[in-house]
């Protein structure tokens, strides 16, 4: 068994296919027809462009214009002058062409990796990406690709460039294994998208495995099985029949509204991470999206998303989930995720560090971008702005004050925006969930956060192996935290969310329907399941 | 032959979206177009090239056009210098 990160939930059983970056020799010959072989040279960089224009249109048509951005790069270096002049130069000393082209990408790769900045050093990437599908196209080889898959399988690679995620079928895809990347990297975000389970960060796992091994990929605890046991096949193959009927079952739930006994209405709805994932919370039947977290907008780059990115993901949301609530949280992160762009320093606990809120009041140019994007996109649907991490009520006054002063900023322009969007707060800290009597007085709602909530009222770090048995949702000091947030916003006329893990746990439920929760928000395979088990008390 | 010297004021200098730009805006011309920045000089029309050149935020650039649009050529290049945010 091998563990790694859960990335995608799911289950899957199959044969490996592992894909190996094999670096196939290639010789140096002398060449006499050196017009031949430059000729030969620009056929195959057009055979190139043929492919990478291919895989390009398919990248839209899955994922839409801005992941095919990619592969524009790409065309622009096949068609670079100094690229093709250095080739051709070495051509005409008599070496061939794949040769020739091999020293050329090596040079170009040096010069980036030499460079400091990681923007560079990702684009010797590309540079050594373009260089091996001239060379294939050189040999008239076919790369082994994703695409070509015509079996099903268990994709095993060190990770999965945009360029084999675009050309993915998911009909013959059961599971990813990635040797790199963590729940937010690209290959899971597409995993999540698509529903197919995957496991990362298995270190060695394209050693490891081979092709033609047995597989149980486990999603949900994030663990691996290399050629298993009849009994644990079996075990998990059971799992797989009796996950496949319960969703069947479960889709009788998918346009239910759910009320509980006393016919008080509560929302279902869906987390999310990304624009992709929007389609599935709708297959589960979200009521809407309870939380979508920015931060992976703001991950894996090396400048900010500018306004116009951010307006049109959002809008996208909005529009997609057609007035149906989508709350979209503001930038939550901190000196535990690293992001090139936003540089914290070092802190002893990141955790009790210049994080979400916090940080965005230090940097108030990202913090308003986002702002004027979210603005601007509120027009296309039922927006809802939540503040990540307030632990006291000056917080949630300044960030009001910075959201008006974007607002009067926009009018100024002539921009138009909703002046019907509610603003509410995460209640995830403490001091927070103690004061919510006075925090319920500024906002329109609060979403509890349990996940950070149960961490910072019981002193735990759940990632903390060694106290992770002390991570207890049912801890009284929690539950009272609870009852106490739902009870004052209640007071107010407010109502309230919860978008923590607690919210799908199933014995859990009850008593939040108790305390008087009005809205649950969860991952989405998880919609159905809860939309069942509150349901049940009536029917 | 003209130059003229600029300095790169946007965030992320000529990198990414930036250098792309540039290297498409230069390839609208039929003059040569170099940058030179700290006495190398490159060709503008090639995007390895420049983003090889590393020029960040606040470096000093010298273009130099060579051709017979070399005038129309450095004005559309200094003019979308000048219009970078990111």
């Amino acid at each position: 068994m091998l563990k790694g990160i859960a990335a995608s939930s799911g289950i899957a059983i199959g044969k490996a296919y592992v894909i190996r970056e094999e670096e196939n020799a290639i010789n140096r010959y002398e060449v006499k027809d050196t017009e031949k072989e430059i000729k030969r040279f620009l056929e195959a960089i057009l055979k190139a462009k043929e492919e990478i224009e291919s895989i390009k249109e398919t990248a839209v048509k899955n994922f839409g214009e801005e992941k095919a951005l990619i592969f524009e790069a790409h065309l622009m270096i096949l068609e670079d002058e100094e690229f093709k002049a250095s080739v051709i130069e070495k051509i005409k000393q008599n070496i061939n062409a794949e040769y020739a082209v091999k020293e050329t990408v090596e040079m170009f790769e040096g010069i980036f990796l030499s460079m400091e900045d990681e923007y560079m050093r990702e684009r010797a990437a590309d540079i050594r990406d373009i260089g091996g599908r001239i060379i294939r196209a050189l040999k008239g080889e076919e790369k082994s690709s994703i695409g070509d898959i015509k079996d099903k399988c268990i994709i095993v690679a060190k990770d999965l460039t945009p360029s084999d995620t675009a050309q993915l079928n998911r009909e013959y895809v059961l599971g990813f294994i990635t040797e790199l990347g963590g729940k937010t990297s690209h290959s899971a975000i597409i995993a999540r998208a698509l529903e197919i389970p995957a496991v990362s960060g298995i270190k060695g796992a394209t050693e490891i495995l081979k092709t033609g091994d047995l597989i149980i990929l486990d999603g949900v605890k994030g663990i691996i099985y290399i050629n298993p046991d009849e009994s644990l096949i079996d075990e998990y193959q059971n799992k797989i029949q009796r996950e496949m009927e319960e969703k069947r079952e479960l889709l009788i739930y998918k346009d239910r509204k759910v009320l509980t006994k006393d016919g008080k209405r509560i929302e279902v709805a869906a987390n999310i991470s990304s624009k992709e994932e929007v389609d599935v919370a709708l297959k589960y039947g979200a009521d809407g999206i309870g939380l979508f977290r920015t931060e992976f907008l703001f991950m894996n780059r090396e400048t900010a998303p500018t306004e116009e990115e951010q307006f049109e993901v959002y809008k996208y949301v909005l529009e997609k989930m057609e007035g149906r609530p989508v709350i979209i949280r503001t930038l939550d992160v901190g000196g535990d995720k690293k992001i090139p762009y936003i540089d914290v320093g070092t802190e002893m606990n990141p955790f009790l560090g210049l994080r979400a809120i916090r940080l965005c009041f230090e940097r108030l140019d990202l913090f308003k971008t986002q702002l004027k994007a979210l603005l601007r996109a509120s027009i296309y649907g039922n927006l809802k702005i939540m503040f990540p991490m307030i632990s006291k009520v000056d917080e949630i006054k300044r960030a009001k004050e910075i959201l008006e002063d974007v607002k009067a900023e926009l009018k100024k322009a002539g921009q138009k925006f909703s002046d019907k969007i509610e603003i509410g707060i995460m209640i995830e800290v403490p001091s927070a969930a103690i004061i919510s009597d006075l925090l319920a007085k500024e906002v329109d709602f609060f979403s509890i956060g349990t996940n950070d909530l149960i961490q910072y009222t019981l002193a735990v770090d759940r990632m903390n192996e060694k106290v992770s048995n002390i991570y207890e949702p049912s801890h009284p000091a929690v539950l009272r935290l609870i009852k106490m947030v739902i009870d004052n916003a209640h007071k107010e006329g407010k109502w309230v969310g919860m978008c923590g893990e607690m919210a799908s746990d199933i014995s859990m439920i009850p008593l939040l329907i108790d305390y008087g929760i009005d809205e649950l928000s969860m991952s989405a395979p998880s919609v159905l399941k809860v939309k069942k088990e509150i349901l049940k008390s009536v029917d | 032959m003209i130059e003229r010297k600029v300095i790169i004021k946007n965030p992320t200098g000529l990198h990414a979206r930036p250098a792309s730009l540039l290297v498409k805006e230069a390839n609208k011309f039929k003059s040569e177009i170099m940058i030179n920045k700290g006495g190398k000089d490159v060709n503008a029309k090639s995007i390895l090239s420049v983003l090889s050149l590393g020029v960040s935020n606040g470096d000093e650039i010298i273009i130099k056009a060579n051709g017979e649009d070399e005038k129309e050529a450095m004005d559309a290049i200094i003019n979308l210098i000048e219009t970078f945010v990111e």
